[in-house]
């Protein structure tokens, strides 16, 4: 049961004051030198997200970037705005701690697939099921690099790695379909060489009041070269990428010949839409209740990338803890003073 | 005691904590010192004996309603005047199995006409409402002690489950003892009949009947009980009804029976003048980090998660949250410091309470506070370990993880407090450290002070300190350009500028990896590395800490006892008594443990011997041996419960006497049992 807190419906940048000096993207960039290694899908994300903010129009003092541990992880001393590189794992901790507390902030979690679903699987389940206000974009390069070529929970069964030279045996996560298992209210996937769709994506992730968990495919040249080729090839991009469009019928394929139906108990599958009829397929709606239909359009596809749903899986409004919280203390404060000598005191004295 | 004592030991006034002078009325016996009879007008069958002092604890099944008794009774004994200390001592298992040894729960209190500084070593009185109670407390108590018993418990059942073969009660071996039985069980039942309560229920009162009784043998106020169970059970009018009636039922008993030849009489106490009220540690602690939150002017954020003995200070904070505090549960140990950090970053007064598990799982955490340089109160309530230990048992054994638990060169300071009361003054010194040196900091409470009581002297909020702090808002670029460095330092504190997040222009980064001086972006110089390891260590080296204080009445002693933490109170009691029995010894106790005071290896110096009794084995020892280089006693004692007074004043005399062989509680790691 949800309490009707009386909170505005407001997004998620309600709180963050703006300007109008007009900005650029180099108005983000910091003086770090970027140290990523030749070629890194990194590098495409860093730019994207510098030629994105801009149009947010938010000042930049106000923007906090926190990372975890990881290759990823070094994305906040690029960018000149706040930020902390933290410990393995617990960036969303951290910003749970700072988006709680300052809701002015406009607070971004960086992290990867190590990083946010081995050791720190358990903060960004709690995060999502809280719906703190802030953003974790996963750099899912399904490797370790930084620690040089492990397995990660993303990396294929039978995966051969340093530390796995007979393949690995560990069944790999599908980071969407345990973002909605731990209640996320926005869950999105996007690939890095797609500054369009990515651009989108953080846009929509930027305005949600909430958690917004946004899966990017990322390129690791170094360790796991062309994880996600497939997709970024033309004619097997065109089979294989399924667009989402709010309001849209969901169909694939060079000529759209493909589109996505209902099947079974809940699930969705993929079928020729001259089969089925067009108005059998599906029309994308992400602002569904039930999260069991951004589940199914998350399982479509997966690890093999066969099939790679991409956009917005879902977008929906809940109560987000850190408005909660701070309802709470304004409540709080307003049902009675902060009278200290009274707290100290106490209800039961005795003078001598 | 009251208020630090431990900071400022108070002169004068100082009467002997006197070996333990149980209130027995065996014929032919010598009265015990301090007491005077009288036979009490109201009822001509009753004497009236007046003591300086009593012990007295309530031993149950952890289902009998021990912990309440004892509270409730504290309570009377505070709003009559006494000065007080309690023990609470309960099983880790919410119900143990009933009737057990492991199940049973026992509350101690202390309550005297003067100023007593621990809980007492032994009982006068021990209120048992079973077998088991009776077989694990009666050790404890002195032959001539007196035993109230619960006699309807004693079933064959019940004690054949604790391993009596015949009844103590019968089989002569409590002969040493005086010893009242009373059929609590089925005298609650009695009382209760007609109110429409099931017999079960009614039986369940059978405490109150015991706080009656005592309350009428210790002539205590009884209108604050009577008031208080008609508001804890506002919403259940039977059940308030039945336990009033069950407690008048117990204080009627005393009255009119003949059983009780003797009822006792403790006048209040002479402290100091003010405004007092009970405390606990942990509540202490909680008003603490409100005030700290107040004086700085800061909103406060605790995040926290779940853990005995220290979950307290989390349900405590967040009725608070009027004082700007929120609190997050959060989903582990390190989630709680992650956010309490995080909070910090933003500009909040980040805190987070646990104990020594929770500790070992925040280390990174605290790591990266010292990396990042942000200020941070971290809380260790600490108990028995290694692991999980015990829960709910008392020890001083995570000082070295403090000072040293997290990888490579990360110093924090360290400081514990003293007593329940002072758990409060000990948070915003913490927090000043905190916020003026930008640093996590350490605070070290245990299970002794965390969920023992005493009388505090209610301080005046317009003595606190203005804790406020400056945030940056100006570019600090030492070569002159429009940019933040974050690492640039205060040349008097060493802190760097705490530029928080919406500051214009001030934009940064920071984290773990390694920063390069001033500047501050991410640096592997070698020199750079060395050069920031020692300003980090020079930065804690250098906090502004008080001196210590050396009580010592007479001013010629050569030993000096020297203590830490919670052990203030037997420690100071043991002092009393080799002072009474003609001997000189002097006492110092620290608060701050990392930096040390300035003066404290002089004073070290200045003894021929000093003495440390820890609760662990020997690590406060360890650390002044290879700072000072001066030798130390270490007496060490891990038993889960703090040091009782006559046990450390027996290590001192012979200490003083030279009667101590020498290696004998030098690190012995022996478990000691007291002797008295
Ligand atoms: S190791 Fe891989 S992920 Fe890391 S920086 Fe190099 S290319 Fe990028």
């Amino acid at each position: 049961m949800s309490i009707d807190l009386g909170l505005p419906d407001l997004g998620g940048l309600a709180e963050v004051p703006t300007t109008d000096e007009p900005q650029k993207a180099k108005d983000y960039k910091s003086d770090q030198e970027v140290r990523w290694c030749p070629g890194c899908g990194d590098y495409i994300v860093l730019n994207t997200m510098q030629s994105f903010l801009p149009t947010l129009g938010l000042k930049p003092e106000n923007i906090v970037f926190v990372s975890g541990i990881g290759c990823s992880s070094r994305f906040p001393y690029y960018m000149d705005t706040y930020g902390m590189h933290s410990i393995h794992g617990r960036a969303p901790a951290i910003a749970t701690g700072l988006a709680t507390s300052r809701p002015d902030l406009s607070v971004w979690v960086i992290t990867g697939d190590g990083d946010a679903l081995s050791i720190g699987g358990n903060h960004l389940i709690h995060a999502l099921r809280r719906n703190v206000n802030f953003k974790i974009l996963l750099f899912n390069n399904r490797i370790y690099g930084l620690t040089k070529g492990q397995y990660s929970p993303t990396s294929e069964e039978g995966k051969r790695t340093k530390s796995t030279p007979m393949g690995s045996l560990d069944h790999p996560f599908n980071p969407l379909s345990l973002a909605l298992g731990a209640e996320a209210s926005f869950v999105a996937r996007a690939l890095d060489s797609d500054k369009k769709g990515l651009t989108e994506v953080l846009t929509a992730a930027a305005q949600h009041r909430g958690s917004a968990f946004v899966e990017i495919y990322q390129n690791c040249p170094i360790f796991n070269d062309g994880a996600f080729d497939v997709l970024k090839d033309k004619d097997e991009a065109a089979r294989r990428i399924i667009p989402l469009r709010p309001g849209e019928p969901i169909t694939f394929g060079p000529e759209s010949e493909y589109g996505v139906v209902r099947s079974g108990f809940a699930g969705l599958e993929t079928a020729k839409v001259f089969e089925i009829g067009l108005d059998n397929v599906v029309v994308h709606d992400s602002t569904v209740a039930d999260p069991a239909y951004a589940f199914a359009l998350s399982r479509i596809g997966g690890q093999d990338l066969e099939h790679t749903p991409t956009g917005i899986f879902r977008q929906v409004a809940r109560t987000t803890y850190d408005d909660a919280a701070r309802a709470q203390v304004a409540q709080a404060s307003e049902a009675k003073p902060a009278d200290l000598q009274a707290l100290l005191r106490g209800n039961d004295t005795w003078t001598v | 005691m009251h208020l630090a004592e431990c900071q400022q030991h108070r002169q004068g006034d100082r009467k002997a904590e006197t070996v333990t002078g149980a209130p027995v009325q065996k014929r032919g016996t010598a009265a015990p010192m301090s007491r005077e009879t009288t036979t009490s007008p109201a009822n001509a069958t009753t004497d009236v004996t007046k003591l300086d002092r009593v012990v007295i604890r309530f031993a149950g099944d952890s289902g009998d309603g021990m912990q309440l008794t004892g509270d409730r009774f504290t309570s009377e004994a505070a709003a009559f005047g006494n000065d007080l200390a309690t023990l609470p001592n309960f099983p880790a298992e919410i119900r143990a199995p009933q009737g057990t040894i492991p199940g049973v729960s026992s509350f101690q209190v202390h309550f005297a006409d003067y100023d007593i500084l621990t809980p007492g070593d032994r009982p006068d009185v021990l209120v048992v409402m079973n077998p088991a109670a009776l077989k694990s407390n009666l050790p404890d108590v002195p032959h001539g002690g007196i035993l109230i018993v619960n006699t309807d418990e004693f079933s064959k059942r019940n004690l054949t489950k604790v391993g009596y073969d015949a009844s103590p009660l019968q089989d002569g071996s409590l002969e040493p003892y005086q010893v009242y039985e009373v059929g609590m069980s089925s005298l609650t039942q009695g009382a209760l009949e007609g109110t429409g309560l099931g017999k079960k229920d009614a039986e369940r009162c059978k405490n109150m009947f015991a706080l009656g009784l005592l309350s009428w043998m210790y002539h205590r106020p009884t209108e604050g009980t009577e008031r208080f169970l008609a508001e804890k059970f506002a919403a259940k009018p039977a059940i308030a009804e039945a336990n009033l009636l069950a407690f008048r039922a117990g204080w009627n008993y005393g009255e009119t029976t003949e059983a009780f030849a003797n009822t006792y009489e403790v006048a209040p106490a002479k402290l100091p003048s003010g405004t007092y009220r009970q405390i606990t540690g942990n509540n202490a602690l909680a008003y603490g980090i409100v005030a700290a939150g107040q004086q700085a002017k800061l909103p406060v954020v605790l995040g926290s998660y779940p853990i005995t003995p220290a979950s307290d200070i989390l349900h405590e904070l967040s009725k608070h949250k009027n004082f700007g505090v929120t609190t997050i549960q959060a989903e582990d140990e390190i989630a709680g410091i992650g956010a309490a950090l995080g909070a910090a970053y933003g500009g909040a007064l980040g805190v987070t309470s646990t104990s020594g598990p929770g500790v070992a799982l925040k280390s990174e955490t605290i790591g990266l506070a010292v990396m990042t340089e942000l200020p941070l109160l971290v809380i260790d309530v600490q108990r028995g370990g290694p692991s999980t230990g015990l829960p709910t048992k008392t020890e001083q054994a995570d000082l070295l993880q403090a000072m040293f638990g997290r990888n490579g060169e990360s110093p924090v300071p360290v400081v514990a407090p003293c007593s329940p009361g002072d758990c409060f003054d000990i948070a915003l010194e913490a927090v000043r450290i905190a916020l003026t040196y930008r640093t996590p900091v350490m605070l070290l409470s245990d299970g002794a002070i965390a969920n023992g009581s005493e009388p505090w002297l209610v301080p005046d909020v317009t003595d606190l300190s203005n804790l406020s702090v400056e945030f940056a808002t100006e570019p600090n670029a030492m070569d002159g350009s429009d940019e933040h460095w974050p690492y640039v330092r205060n040349t008097d504190t060493l802190a760097r500028e705490w530029a928080v997040p919406g500051t214009p222009g001030l934009q940064h980064r920071i984290g773990g990896l390694e920063k390069a001086d001033n500047q501050g972006q991410i640096s592997y110089d070698p020199d750079n590395h060395d050069r920031m390891v020692r300003l980090r260590q020079a930065k804690i080296d250098g906090i502004d800490v008080p001196d210590v204080t050396v009580d010592d009445p007479e001013g010629n002693a050569r030993i000096l006892a020297l203590g830490w933490g919670s052990s203030f109170g037997p420690i100071g009691a043991a002092c009393r008594r080799v002072r009474k029995s003609g001997m000189e010894i002097a006492q110092a106790h620290l608060r701050h443990l990392n930096p040390l005071p300035a003066n404290l290896g002089r004073i070290l110096e200045s003894y021929d011997t000093v003495v440390l009794p820890e609760m662990n084995m020997g690590q406060l020892a360890m650390l002044l041996r290879s700072r000072y280089l001066v030798d130390i006693r270490s007496y060490t004692k891990v038993a889960g419960l703090p040091f009782r007074a006559a046990e450390l004043a027996e290590v001192f005399t012979d200490i003083i006497n030279d009667t101590r062989p020498e290696g004998s509680g030098e690190a012995d790691h022996v478990l000691t049992e007291a002797t008295e």
